[in-house]
């Protein structure tokens, strides 16, 4: 009787990598019902967009690299940095802008590093950080939120119009961003400057709050299925809200705004559970996680406050992927039987 | 004992499914007995064990078949009584599917024991007999790796925690579960013998709170004793000894370190009841308890196995299908591996056999890119990063492995179990440690082997040298000889030749580097009175010398000593070598007395002396005096040989090969001679004592160089041949000797004999072309 010979162990658990991929796509969902609820249609247009680009663009990288297309294609891998990345963008992003995106994270930032684990950076930022850099006007063209100014809603056929560059609306629809305008602002007292601005909400941006908060039930979701551990999330909103209480100056006209005002703005929460706990391109051992993420907390309020951009995720995460072997070789933990 | 003592966490760890009722639904059945027994040899850790039976041999049931092999190894036992069929390699339960050398019994159906010496109190034996008793009862750690007990046990570290190990912690396996649910007593009594053996502060039962029916026999079983049964909760690799003493101590075994070291013992469930039988009831470890479990066997259970028994035959009596089945585990379904044929035996490790259905554990999918998700991090139990380890292994970085501490990977494979990419980590793993290992050893090797190459390369250097300074001096005398026929040419080559000589033999003859500084005073330069006052040195050490050899004689010949010949012989060099420096006493100051004594040394001394008012040695007189001293020398090595031979000494053979040496230089030095008469008058002999033979051999010798001078070339060769010839047939013979005593010198005799034979023919050649 011929036996098979495998190596053990031969039990595994149902787990599956495209089950993960999966499950973080799910997790996205309560974040981007309230950005389309205040901003509109255009992040699920983008949305889509970018993952039929995600998909093809993978699947051309994979033929040339003569590697089995469908079997790396179900990872989801792809997949889940179209969405990302078309959460982060303005969402009247022009479909062009949304292909620039997608070659660069896909072709470049993926493929030719090696592949998905093999990619230094996180594919989503890299694109991200370029196209903020090429295309200054067209990525920081927010609309306004519902709300603000008596902004209206933008439908689905208006969003794909205004996307594909069939009936451009957007430029009637823009807003400076909360951040922004604190960024510019030099005399107000915080306070004064929620009263200014429609665009502020109770202790945030408005809209911004929510679209913040369904990225953080989605991150605890996540957590609760321990498809990533707590640590670089937890690492990076204590580290934030620690620097930004230490620059808060009790709401004077030279404060850098609240701990919760930076919590809920931009693209916060959306990198603490969606984009710090991407594992290929983060450190590896849980405390050198949370080092990785208590610094890009620390580095999203230096550039928010001090630097040339209004938010700072993608630029953070960017610089400490590269701490992040660094990170490594210092965290290492405590292997059994290496004395306490 | 209550079981609310303190638990520490284990980090790490996976829950799979456990799957361990279906073996437990009845009792442990008992032993079938096969048709044919195969004991392999080395089916403990350390070294196999050594046969004591023949083919043919009958045996009796629990007779030893093979002895335990040094201090890590146990004994064998046959489960059966019946007849030894074959000593030969069959395939064995390993990853490899390897083959190992295996006793094959025939079983006679009688079952018939050997004679038993029941013990009924252990403590009359002291704790040595007892470790004796158990290594020879074949006691090995029956949880899987399969470690002789004695060698834990045979510990002298002050112990403070004797540990029990019941967790069995792998899915599916039941064995120990149902040996406390059914021996709990025989258990407790064999943790007895080794807390008599060990002498604990503390001693441990550590149960998974799975196995609630164990727990209760247990606690009933030790109730009234100091032994405490510790409930823990239930984790994948609980039961791995590190993780145990972890979980029930807090306390750490060093990396590379053994349990012992942090005063802790530990042993499994099945090896302390088994050590009960061995020492109560004087039964070795011929059978044990096997879980056989797995959807493709209709009555999984766990069974009484005698040690030897073929898979075939177990899983037959369990059931088993072979269509539904592709795999068959050994132990347990993280850490077992799959046989590549039934015909296997179950050894004194084999825990358990699972036969599982097609679905039930499926093979994996083939493996995706790894994400560093780090869950396999999560779930190391050794805090390792395994996502890490499996860059650097593939990478194939060995620095970065270790740094990683590869080594302290105990392969649970709780990390390719929670892999989502499906990656094989622990097979990586495995892999890269071997890697390791064998990196270490041939580092090792070469640094040996370097010592060694580097060793050679100084001697070939230093054969070198020599034989590039030698031809030079053979130059500069022809050069000299050739152009120039003055008396102070010849003596300044003279000079060189002494020079070499006294580099060459500056260790060995003290005597000769003295002559060899006497006759360098001859060409005027050197400072008579210190030459002399250096002689008079060499006498007066050379008189110590013989004292204290005389007064160690005196001692040795009193104390009737072994080493008397020795003695004996390094006083006679001594005497002689006294002589030899007095006469040269003369030469370098005139006016010294001369010791008539040695009509050798009388001659030499005449010799000299005439040569020093000669005002110099001439080339050829200088070889006819290395010719003597070589031939005196030879004649005393002869004897020498002589003596050692009758003494069946092994100096002989050094003696023998030195002897050798000394003859060729001998022919050398005549060779050298006979080229420089060719051209050069002779000149006048020193006066020659005619009674002394070795004036007379010089004599001999240069006679018949000068009548080879007189041949043609061509005569001359053919003369060189046949000695050549003769040569090559004595260093033959001398060959055959050494072959057939399996002497070391063999080597060397072959390659001096295939030089001889590469010398012959180019002599033939040169024959041809003359």
């Amino acid at each position: 009787m011929a036996l098979l010979t495998i190596t053990s162990p031969h039990a595994h658990n149902k787990t599956q990598t495209s089950w993960v991929m999966q499950q973080v796509l799910l997790a996205t969902l309560p974040g981007v019902l309230a950005l389309t609820y205040f901003f509109g249609f255009g992040t699920l247009v983008n949305i889509i967009w970018a993952a039929i680009l995600g998909a093809s663009i993978e699947a051309v990288m994979l033929m040339i690299r003569k590697k089995p297309v469908s079997f790396y294609l179900k990872d989801y891998s792809a997949i889940l940095t179209a969405v990302l990345l078309a959460i982060a963008m303005p969402p009247y992003s022009p479909w062009w802008v949304v292909l620039i995106g997608m070659l660069f994270a896909i072709a470049i930032a993926k493929h030719l590093y090696g592949g998905l684990g093999y990619n230094p950076f996180n594919p989503a930022m890299v694109a991200y950080v370029i196209l903020l850099i090429s295309l200054p006007v067209q990525m920081t063209q927010w609309a306004a939120p519902v709300g603000a100014d008596g902004a209206s809603f933008i439908g689905l056929q208006a969003a794909f119009l205004n996307n594909f560059g069939f009936a451009p609306i957007i430029d009637a629809h823009t807003m400076a961003t909360p951040l922004d305008v604190l960024k510019q602002n030099k005399s107000l007292t915080m306070d004064q400057l929620f009263e200014a601005n429609s665009q502020f909400g109770r202790f945030a941006g408005l809209g911004w709050e929510w679209v913040n908060f369904g990225f953080l039930i989605g991150g605890l979701y996540l957590l609760s299925r321990r498809i990533f551990t707590w640590h670089a999330p937890v690492g990076f909103i204590t580290a934030l809200t620690l620097v930004s209480l230490i620059g808060y100056q009790s709401g004077g006209s030279e404060s850098g705004g609240s701990p919760l005002f930076h919590l809920f703005s931009g693209g916060a929460m959306l990198g603490a559970f969606f984009i710090l706990t991407d594992p290929v391109s983060s450190a590896v051992s849980n405390r050198g996680r949370f080092v990785f993420g208590a610094c890009i907390g620390v580095l999203v309020y230096i550039i928010r406050v001090y630097g040339n951009y209004p938010d700072a995720v993608a630029f953070s995460v960017l610089l400490m992927n590269f701490a992040a072997p660094f990170i490594d070789h210092y965290t290492q933990p405590r292997t059994y039987g290496y004395g306490k | 004992m209550s079981a609310a003592r303190k638990v520490w966490k284990l980090p790490g760890g996976v829950h799979p499914p456990e799957n361990k009722q279906q073996s437990l639904t009845g009792p442990i059945t008992p032993a079938v007995l096969p048709k044919e027994l195969i004991f392999p040899l080395g089916m403990h850790i350390g070294a196999p064990a050594e046969p004591l039976v023949q083919v043919g041999d009958t045996v009796l049931k629990g007779q030893m078949i093979a002895k335990p092999k040094g201090f890590v190894s146990t004994a064998i036992h046959a489960s059966t009584s019946g007849t030894v069929k074959a000593i030969e390699p069959r395939p064995i339960v390993h990853a490899s599917g390897m083959t190992a050398n295996a006793i094959v019994i025939e079983p006679d159906g009688h079952d018939k024991w050997r004679d038993r010496n029941p013990l009924d109190d252990y403590t009359t034996l002291n704790k040595n007999d007892l470790l004796e008793l158990i290594n020879n009862a074949g006691i090995a750690g029956m949880g899987g790796a399969g470690f002789p007990s004695r060698v834990k046990l045979a510990t002298d570290k002050t112990i403070n925690e004797l540990i029990i190990n019941g967790t069995e912690c792998e899915p599916y396996i039941t064995a120990d579960d149902i040996l406390m649910q059914e021996k709990a007593d025989e258990i407790v009594e064999g943790i007895k013998i080794l807390q008599y053996l060990v002498n604990p502060k503390e001693t441990l039962v550590g149960i998974e709170d799975n196995k609630p029916l164990a727990i209760k026999a247990m606690q009933i079983a030790t109730e009234g004793t100091d032994i405490q049964v510790v409930v823990f909760p239930t984790k994948y690799p609980s039961g791995g000894e590190k993780q145990l003493i972890q979980i029930l101590t807090g306390k750490e075994v060093k990396s590379g370190g053994l349990p012992a070291d942090v005063g802790i013992v530990c042993q499994n469930i099945g090896t302390v009841q088994a050590i009960y039988r061995a020492v109560k009831f004087d039964e070795p470890l011929i059978s044990r308890i096997t879980t056989l479990t797995g959807k493709a066997l209709s009555e999984p259970q766990n069974k009484e196995v005698l040690i030897g028994t073929p898979f075939d035959d177990v899983l037959a009596a369990a059931g088993f299908t072979s269509k539904k089945s592709e795999l068959i585990i050994a132990g347990g379904p993280m850490m077992g591996f799959t046989v590549e044929s039934t015909a296997v035996p179950v050894v004194k490790t084999t825990n358990c056999i699972i036969a599982p259905d097609k679905k039930e554990l499926p093979t994996p999918p083939p493996a995706q890119a790894c994400i560093r998700c780090g869950m396999c991090a999560e779930a190391c139990p050794a805090s390792l990063l395994p996502q890490q380890l499996y860059w650097f292994a593939q990478a194939k970085d060995q620095e970065g492995l270790k740094a990683h501490h590869i080594m302290d990977c105990i392969e649970c494979g709780a990390c390719s179990y929670v892999c989502p990419s499906n990656i094989p980590l622990v097979q990586y793993y495995r892999a890269s440690k071997g890697d390791v290992r064998k990196t270490e050893e041939d580092a090792k090797k070469a640094d040996y082997a370097k010592g060694r190459y580097e060793a050679r390369l100084a001697r070939i250097e230093k054969a070198e040298a020599e034989k590039e300074a030698k031809k030079k001096a053979r130059q500069a005398k022809a050069n000299a000889a050739k152009q120039s026929k003055t008396d102070k040419d010849a003596i300044a080559a003279a000079v060189a030749r002494a020079d070499k000589a006294k580099a060459e033999h500056a260790n060995d003859d003290p005597v000769a580097a003295a002559i060899a500084r006497a006759k360098a005073k001859a060409d005027g330069t050197a400072p008579v009175q210190s030459e002399a006052d250096k002689a008079k040195d060499a006498v007066a050490s050379l008189e110590k010398r013989l004292k204290k050899a005389q007064d160690k004689l005196e001692t040795a010949k009193t104390s009737n000593d072994e080493n008397l010949p020795a003695f004996e012989s390094s006083v006679e060099k001594l005497k002689a070598k006294l002589v030899e420096a007095k006469a040269k006493l003369p030469k370098a100051a005139p006016a010294a007395t001369v010791d008539t004594d040695d009509p050798v040394a009388a001659a030499i001394a005449k010799a000299q002396a005439a040569r020093s008012s000669a005002g110099g040695l001439s080339p050829e007189e200088k070889l006819d005096k290395d010719i003597a001293s070589l031939e005196k020398r030879i004649a005393a090595t002869g004897k020498k040989v002589a003596a050692a031979e009758a003494e069946g000494s092994d100096k002989h053979e050094i003696l023998q090969s030195s002897l050798a040496k000394m003859q060729e230089k001998l022919d050398a030095a005549k060779a050298e001679k006979a080229k420089l008469s060719a051209p050069v008058e002779p000149k006048p002999e020193a006066p020659a004592a005619s009674d002394d033979p070795v004036q007379a051999a010089i004599e001999r010798a240069k006679a018949k160089r000068k009548a080879v001078i007189a041949q043609s070339p061509e005569e001359r060769l053919k003369n060189d041949l046949a000695s050549l010839e003769k040569r090559i047939k004595t260093t033959a013979g001398k060959l055959e000797d050494a072959k057939a005593e399996g002497s070391d010198k063999a080597d060397i005799l072959e390659t001096t004999l295939s030089k001889l034979k590469d010398k012959q023919a180019k002599m033939l050649e040169e024959l041809e072309s003359l």
